[in-house]
């Protein structure tokens, strides 16, 4: 029964945080420009996101004729479904989990690399070039940023001796991985708003250039679930920095440990939504050249690196 | 255990099935991708969950997106009058035969040997890390040179020819000094 509860949990917090992002985006957004942003509808503004997804429910849900309908219809599903699996295996607090796995991260890494589909599927299926132009983009980028997120990982599973993440939090009570991980913690960081295609990094939704990118063709609840998903992917890679760098639960025991992780997790959501706000887009070719011509040797130095003071300690 | 197995497994034969069948490629594609999900479920309750891993990240998440990424620019409606005109029935019997040959050997093989039960014991990642690199070194090491040799291939074929810069962005060039004096 209690499983039931955690489950029930895990599934419910992150949809909710995601769909209250909503809101705290554009009020932030909207501080960071020195404007209001929604504050109508409730007290702050608080019930927008409740009207907003109203509205969006009741809107017509058009399925173009010239589309792939079962790939279409299923595109969506998949990003929300592979981003919900993967907070089965972050332990929120030391008993508030799903699973723990020893394969943890792993599971993590292949759901990532699994939502990459839901792109790549949508932007096809709608059968338009500008949602063709978006998922091209979308596909390469995420295949290429997942490559050094998979590697910026090996010296935090090096130092913490497991792939679990459970046991990753507990090897950070002697000190949090972000001091001696500090280069994984950046390209982990910068992998992660990649990933999520968040703003300096949302070319494949480029509005300037291709209407909405792979989602141009989505109304409705459909294009809904692409809107939440990026939210709810903005909440998973936060609360897997702090899960992985961040020391996950641990904290001063006047609070309980929850409220820890959640403290953590506000932080950096709140600094993706800074990022966006402060950071111009940069061209294509600027992106893959950061990519594979900077952060690939600084990935890799790292694991070395790390491997080498590992072993020098081991061998005292 | 052994139901998750059957149905795990069924999955994986019938979506082979539809992979080989199904005329349109991006489906073709997909069904694919549902048996290596199969396959690497089957791993996981055979106890080895990295190679379960590994098959979702590696196979289902990299490989075949690339084949994706490939047909994605194919023209749709095109293709399934071609794959039309390839799959005729005459186009089954050297499969078939090679199939039924290999069928014959499962059987014989599966009537000779008597295999324990699966229930045998999980290898986690440790142990496969463990093997990698003292049993398997060899193996690990002439992998990487083969790797190797494959990304000095796609750096020779990838090797842009000539950099053209644009003439707005060359410094001060003498042709386009002598055209403002004049």
């Amino acid at each position: 029964m209690k499983y039931v509860f955690i489950i029930a949990g895990v599934l419910l917090i992150p949809l909710t945080i995601a769909a209250g992002l909503i809101w705290v985006e554009r009020r932030l957004l909207a501080l960071f420009q020195d404007r209001y942003g929604p504050n109508r509808v409730g007290p702050f503004g608080l019930i927008q996101v409740l009207a907003d997804v109203v509205k969006i429910f009741f809107k017509e849900d058009w399925i173009p004729p010239f589309a792939d309908k079962a790939v279409f219809v299923m595109a969506p599903g998949i990003l929300i479904a592979t981003i919900l699996l993967t907070f089965a295996v972050i332990p929120f607090t030391d008993n508030f989990l799903v699973l723990d796995s020893n394969i943890g991260i792993l599971f993590f890494l292949g759901n990532s690399s699994l939502g990459v589909y839901s792109i790549v599927l949508g932007g096809w299926a709608s059968n338009s070039k500008y949602s063709l132009l978006g998922s091209i983009r979308a596909s390469a980028q995420m295949l290429t940023y997942e490559v050094f997120m998979g590697l910026s990982l090996v010296g935090v599973v090096m130092m913490a001796d497991s792939f679990s993440l459970r046991e990753i939090v507990e090897a950070q009570q002697g000190g949090w991985f972000f001091i001696p991980q500090f280069v994984a913690f950046l390209v982990f960081f910068i992998a992660g708003i990649a990933e999520t295609h968040r703003t300096p990094f949302d070319i494949p939704e480029a509005e300037g250039e291709l209407v909405a990118g792979y989602h141009s063709e989505y109304s409705g609840m459909k294009f809904g679930m692409f809107f939440v998903g990026e939210y709810l992917g903005v909440t998973l890679i936060s609360s897997l920095i702090v899960t992985l760098f961040f020391g996950g639960w641990l904290g001063p025991a006047f609070l309980p440990p929850a409220f820890w992780f959640f403290l953590k997790t506000g932080f950096f959501i709140c600094l993706f939504i800074l990022i966006r706000a402060s950071l111009p887009r940069p061209r294509y070719d600027q992106l893959m050249e950061l990519g594979w011509k900077v952060l690939l040797p600084i990935v890799l130095l790292n694991i070395l690196i790390t491997g080498a003071i590992l072993i020098y300690n081991s061998s005292l | 255990m052994n139901t998750i197995f059957y149905v795990t497994a069924a999955v994986a034969i019938v979506s082979s099935i539809m992979a080989i069948t199904n005329r349109n490629a991006i489906h073709a594609l997909l069904f694919l991708i549902i048996s290596l999900l199969s396959v690497s479920v089957v791993f996981y309750i055979i106890g080895a969950p990295l190679i379960a891993a590994l098959e979702v990240i590696v196979y289902a998440g990299a490989i075949m997106v690339l084949f994706i990424f490939v047909v994605m620019m194919l023209n749709i409606g095109m293709e399934e009058e071609t794959e039309k005109q390839w799959l005729t029935p005459k186009m089954w019997i050297l499969p078939v035969i090679l199939a039924t040959v290999l069928l014959g050997i499962f059987i014989y093989v599966s009537r000779e040997f008597k295999f324990e039960n699966t229930s045998a014991d999980i290898i986690d990642p440790r142990h496969v890390g463990i093997s990698l690199f003292t049993t398997y070194l060899i193996a690990v090491e002439l992998a990487a040179v083969l790797l190797l040799a494959g990304i000095v291939g796609a750096y020779h074929l990838g090797k842009p020819k000539k950099k053209i810069i644009h003439r707005f962005l060359i410094k001060a060039p003498s042709d386009i000094k002598g055209n403002m004096q004049k």
